[in-house]
């Protein structure tokens, strides 16, 4: 491997400079409270990394749980109320504690503001409040657990069963509140740091993808969000007093719950995937050495998502008794944001057609990324369109595939962008050939967990389903394997990178031979991350300088 | 690298924040336009007992209130302390008086048996059932939106009187009368629909 130096001379240097690791930022507090109470956005971005791991692993066994149940027709081993429960916490915290706030609040906060030049957030401590609320929101989510029963309503509370089960359903969609204000807030804090400080040389078009897609989701964060906050907050209302907006005996219309419900969690889906799509579009160009084919159109895509997207809610509602105008009109508008994301794998395509690729964990993720989250699009086309999706409504089907648009898509970016920045993130490089044992295993055994779900959706297996008829058995088992490959392939991807902080520092400034900021401070990043005035190139893909020095490296 | 006193930043920052604050409304809109549309003649009928009188007197102390706020800025900029400070008393004053109008207001409809849950509303129509329902929805999350507004206009006289409001540096101030301003439009959309729906 001439390329990926663990001691280079030649790619950037081990600089001696004390990194953001022995500075604490204030400076007067030491040891845990060091942590605590900083205001810098590197300590906030790696507070939120362990404390979203931890519920991500949490969420990956009840998941792991769901499919050891499934396994077997009957009761395997949970009740059925119990296994309602499973999915409804597995949902819950996968999109509230997981998917929503991976990419933004841990490399977003990390990434942001190095990557546009400046020294930390507009608000560091309106960071630090998004993190306690963060914190907050999971307690809470736990509090739910302890009184009353399990939520077992699914994670997208659906009215009349949401008012009416007697489980904890207040704490939490209270949970939910609370995480909402915290995503909305990181979202205030990434719009106005890149209006506000971005470098003085840096315009528009010079901002990398990933701060571009991050600008895009931010907008759907702050725009979106407060409609569901409200929603939620009328479940509880109703809970709590009765006041019978969503009952159709006291003259309320359950649909509109749904209505209001989706117009903030469609658009969240893009919250999800956007900043997934901004890592894959740094990764590619770095990897293939090439500049990024078609830089406007993945900016002008990443806005056209934010805004088509705001608008294709109900198409999850075709079932719902929606006048058929409003089925053609919705299933065309979720046909039109399927544009925007080809746009993109059309690029990154490109960018790898006739570059000069060098093979690395994260551009082994993002080749996984690209596949599955293509088929995650195009199964998506089969739920937009009005005809099909009757025949797969709250099927398997769907399951099948938002698990490859959400998990093969945010979920690969997200394995992607830790092995990508963890070098620049704690100085260390990992072991190369255990990460690609880690993702081979993470990405055969999606397929074989998820593709059998297609064909038991197309068979009619309902989702949510606690039993089934014999002739899903076969499905079922199978999944169940493929579950557990998946499960021991991400362990050993984490476990490889959570070995590397028990050895020494080891990582130059420059692993890849990336063009953007980052990758032009140490290793860690000091305190203020960056040594000298960053150079903003004229172009941020710009890989002429990156060849020269590999050129030259291998004739040595 | 950067300029943390940057003040228009800060402003920018807040008018985000209010934007989301008109969607959290917004939620709410898109209800009453829906049943409006469902149950015109119950909204009619229902926007004819509320007492119009109560909604014109606190639509003013608002206008008022706004007025003594945004005086209260310029008095800043100016460097006049005791101005300032009058203003912002003055809007406190007026949001004060805002809150005990719509516990009378409350309290008048309550006794007569009209709130979420009573007899009078289930056994009536459904949609002044919703129409009701809708008004304390709103006017309820709006007075605690009148509450946050003072707590934020106390916030910032204090910081006047101890001088750290200046006139070089009064983000906060501008950023509080900006939340105000903004409570007092959200009430000129709930006036006309609740007390004028005729």
């Amino acid at each position: 491997m001439p390329v990926f130096h663990m001691d280079n001379r030649l790619w950037g240097s081990m600089d001696i400079t004390q990194s953001f690791f022995e500075t604490p930022a204030p400076a007067r507090y030491k040891g845990i409270l060091s942590w605590l109470i900083t205001t810098d956005h590197k300590r906030i971005s790696l507070m939120y990394l362990f404390s979203i791991l931890f519920w991500f692993f949490l969420a990956i066994l009840l998941g792991g749980l769901i499919r050891l149940e499934l396994m077997f027709p009957g009761q395997t081993f949970v009740s059925a109320q119990v296994y309602n429960s499973l999915f409804t916490l597995h949902g819950v915290i996968m999109i509230f504690l997981f998917i929503i706030p991976a990419l933004p609040a841990i490399f977003g906060n990390f990434f942001l503001p190095i990557q546009i030049g400046t020294d930390d957030v507009f608000f560091p401590k309106l960071n630090l409040l998004s993190w306690y609320l963060y914190m907050a929101g999971g307690i809470i989510a736990i509090l739910s657990l302890f009184s009353d029963g399990f939520p077992d309503t699914g994670w997208t509370f659906y009215v009349p069963f949401s008012i009416s089960t007697h489980t904890n359903v207040s704490t939490a969609v209270f949970a939910a509140f609370v995480l909402g204000l915290s995503s909305m807030l990181t979202g205030l804090n990434f719009i106005t740091t890149i209006h506000r400080m971005r470098h003085s040389l840096m315009g528009w078009m010079q901002i990398p993808l990933f701060t571009w897609s991050l600008y895009a989701t931010a907008w759907v964060q702050l725009l979106a969000t407060p409609v569901v906050s409200i929603t939620l907050l009328l479940v509880m209302v109703e809970r709590y007093v009765g006041v019978g907006l969503f009952d159709p005996a006291k003259g309320g219309d359950p649909i509109l719950y749904q209505h209001l419900f989706w117009m903030y969690s469609h658009p969240a889906v893009y919250i999800m995937i956007l900043p997934g799509m901004g890592v894959i579009s740094e990764i590619i160009p770095v990897f293939a050495r090439k500049s990024i084919f078609g830089y406007k159109a993945i900016v002008a895509s990443s806005m056209a998502i934010a805004v088509a997207g705001s608008l294709v809610w109900a198409h999850h509602m075709y079932a719902s008794g929606m006048s058929d105008t409003a089925v053609f009109v919705f299933s065309l508008l979720t046909f039109v944001v399927a544009i925007p994301s080809a746009i993109k794998v059309f690029s990154w395509v490109s960018t790898l057609y006739k570059g000069a690729i060098q093979m690395a964990p994260p551009l082994f993720l993002s080749l996984c990324f690209i596949y599955l989250f293509s088929v995650g699009g195009l199964t998506g086309l089969v739920l937009g369109a009005a005809g099909t999706n009757i025949h797969v409504h709250d099927t398997h089907f769907v399951v099948a595939h938002f698990h490859f648009t959400m998990f093969g898509g945010t979920g690969f970016a997200f394995f992607a962008a830790l092995h990508y920045w963890w070098p620049k993130m704690f100085g260390r490089m990992y072991n190369f050939k255990r990460a690609y044992i880690g993702a081979a295993l993470l990405t055969g055994g999606f397929m074989f967990h998820y593709v059998p779900m297609f064909i038991l959706g197309l068979q009619g297996m309902p989702r949510r389903y606690f039993d089934y008829l014999p002739r899903y058995e076969t499905g079922n088992f199978l999944a169940g394997f493929g579950a557990a490959f998946m499960i021991i392939g991400m362990f050993l991807m984490i476990m490889n990178l959570l070995f590397t902080l028990r050895k020494p520092r080891n990582a130059s400034s420059d692993p890849w031979g990336g063009t953007t900021l980052e990758w032009q401070t140490p290793s860690p990043p000091p305190l203020h991350n960056f040594i000298s005035e960053p150079e903003i190139l004229k172009y941020p893909y710009d890989f002429t300088g990156v060849v020269e020095r590999y050129s030259k490296e291998t004739k040595e | 690298m950067s300029s943390h006193s940057d003040e228009s930043g800060k402003k920018l920052g807040m008018w985000l924040f209010l934007y989301t604050e008109i969607f959290l409304f917004g939620g709410l809109f898109v209800l009453y336009a829906v049943y409006f549309a469902r149950y015109t003649s119950e909204f009619v009928a229902g926007g004819k007992e509320l007492d119009q009188l109560f909604g014109v007197v606190n639509t003013v102390i608002l206008l008022i209130s706004s007025f003594a706020v945004a005086a209260s800025i310029t008095a800043v900029q100016r460097n006049q302390q005791k101005r300032t400070l009058a203003g912002l008393g003055v809007a406190l004053i007026c949001g004060l008086v805002f809150l005990i109008n719509k516990y009378f207001e409350w309290s008048h409809k309550v006794a007569n048996d009209i709130f979420p849950g009573s007899e009078k509303l289930a056994e009536g129509p459904e949609g002044q059932n919703i129409f009701f329902g809708l008004y304390y929805m709103i006017t309820g999350l709006h007075s605690i939106h009148i509450i946050i507004g003072m707590v934020l206009l106390l916030v910032s006289l204090v910081c006047v009187k101890i001088e750290k409001i200046t006139p070089t540096r009064f983000a906060l101030l501008e950023n509080s009368g900006l939340y105000w301003h903004l409570v007092d439009l959200i009430w000129i959309f709930v006036f006309p629909l609740f007390y004028l729906v005729v």
